[in-house]
């Protein structure tokens, strides 16, 4: 239950992108279309889960028991970095259809600041390692149903008669002013 | 080329906020005050000089296909100088702004100009370039913070100009997408002014 808890928490109440404000880069570049929107969302939880995976070991078996925590944001981001290049080789040997749709996304994700905010948070919230990885798949799907419903709302955009001045990233900003409120219903829900 | 013309385009004419859309999610996540988008601001500037001069001085040394990597470490390596200065010096503000520190290593920003500018040019370009972005970020972050403090909670930098509450709605996240989205407007407007 409570692991089920924990993705509710992540996906609806404070939501990644549009409670907590991070991985508003990729949100803003690449929600013109549903589709990308999908690739993205697809190659984020793919790099999140298994980022937060790693650096969670090695933040406990590591830099806790040498006490060089505050080491922390460089060991996070060198894993990070690395891991993407890693998912890219193996994608390509293994899955070539896959790589092909998540492809041109893997390299924005080494700067997405979603994937280290997740990898710090749990480590941040003394999760469990389960905890932390469920904590993490929570998040990716939160970024995903901000992102997808999005892009379906910036494509209804582009057919209204939106004013000059508003046309483009400033009515994209409102609209996702709007869609921050809408999701702070959810707040207290658990 | 001209220094001053280096300095100035990253205040309005390439202001990272306004103009490039870059550094969203610091800029989003601490302007609940004033005070925090300046201190945010100060923050990330410090990394973008230091960063910026460190890139420009290695530049001949990195073979091209580690560049990146190199450049983050670089970057790192200051953001945690500045966690440790801020956490020592100023907690009050390091807790304000929290997550938001450690992530200034995946701030756009620095990166883009390690990658885009110092990468290219003089050690003293370079350190003007990132003082000129670095001070057109701040100044965007405390205005926002600015906006949304005095609409918030009718106080700015902490001092309280209007009795009452305020509308929290431009504290709370949906403040900060709506404020930003008309702010880049009024920017627009701004630069087609004066160009």
């Amino acid at each position: 239950m409570q692991y089920i808890l924990i993705i509710i928490a992540a996906v609806f109440v404070s939501n990644i992108v549009l409670n907590q404000f991070l991985g508003i880069c990729p949100f803003i570049g690449v929600s013109s279309k549903v589709e990308t929107a999908i690739g993205m969302t697809g190659a984020v939880t793919f790099v999140m889960v298994i980022a937060t995976l790693v650096t969670y070991l090695i933040y406990y078996s590591v830099l806790v028991p040498l006490d060089i925590v505050y080491m922390r944001t460089i060991t996070f981001i060198l894993v990070i970095a690395s891991l993407v290049q890693l998912v890219e080789i193996i994608l390509k040997k293994i899955s070539p259809p896959l790589y092909q749709a998540l492809g041109i996304f893997l390299p924005l994700i080494t700067t997405n600041c979603a994937v280290l905010g997740v990898a710090v948070l749990a480590v941040q919230k003394d999760f469990s390692l389960l905890e932390s990885v469920f904590y993490a798949t929570g998040n990716a799907l939160g970024f995903g149903l901000a992102l997808i419903t999005f892009s379906g709302i910036r494509e209804q955009l582009d057919l209204l008669n939106v004013p000059k001045r508003l046309k483009g990233v400033p009515i994209a900003f409102i609209v996702a002013g709007l869609m921050a409120l809408a999701f702070m219903g959810f707040a207290g829900m658990v | 080329m001209n220094q001053w013309k280096n300095f100035s385009k990253g205040l309005l004419k390439e202001n990272a906020v306004f103009v490039l859309i870059l550094g969203m999610c610091p800029t989003l996540g601490v302007t609940t005050s004033a005070t925090n988008g300046l201190g945010m601001g100060l923050a990330t500037t410090f990394v973008l000089i230091m960063s910026n001069l460190v890139v420009s001085l290695v530049k001949n040394l990195i073979p091209d296909k580690v560049r990146i990597p190199a450049f983050i470490v670089i970057i790192a390596a200051f953001v945690t100088v500045v966690e440790l200065v801020m956490k020592g010096y100023v907690p009050a503000l390091f807790d304000a702004l929290g997550l938001f520190i450690p992530l200034i290593v995946v701030n756009c920003v620095v990166l883009g100009r390690a990658e885009a500018f110092a990468s290219k040019n003089t050690v003293w370009s370079s350190i003007v370039d990132g003082a000129g972005m670095g001070i057109g970020f701040t100044m965007a972050l405390t205005i926002l913070g600015a906006v949304r403090e005095l609409l918030g909670s009718g106080a700015f930098f902490g001092m309280k100009l209007i009795s009452g509450d305020g509308l929290l709605l431009f504290i709370l996240p949906p403040g900060a997408f709506l404020a930003l989205g008309y702010l880049i407007v009024l920017a627009n407007m701004i630069k087609e002014k004066t160009s």
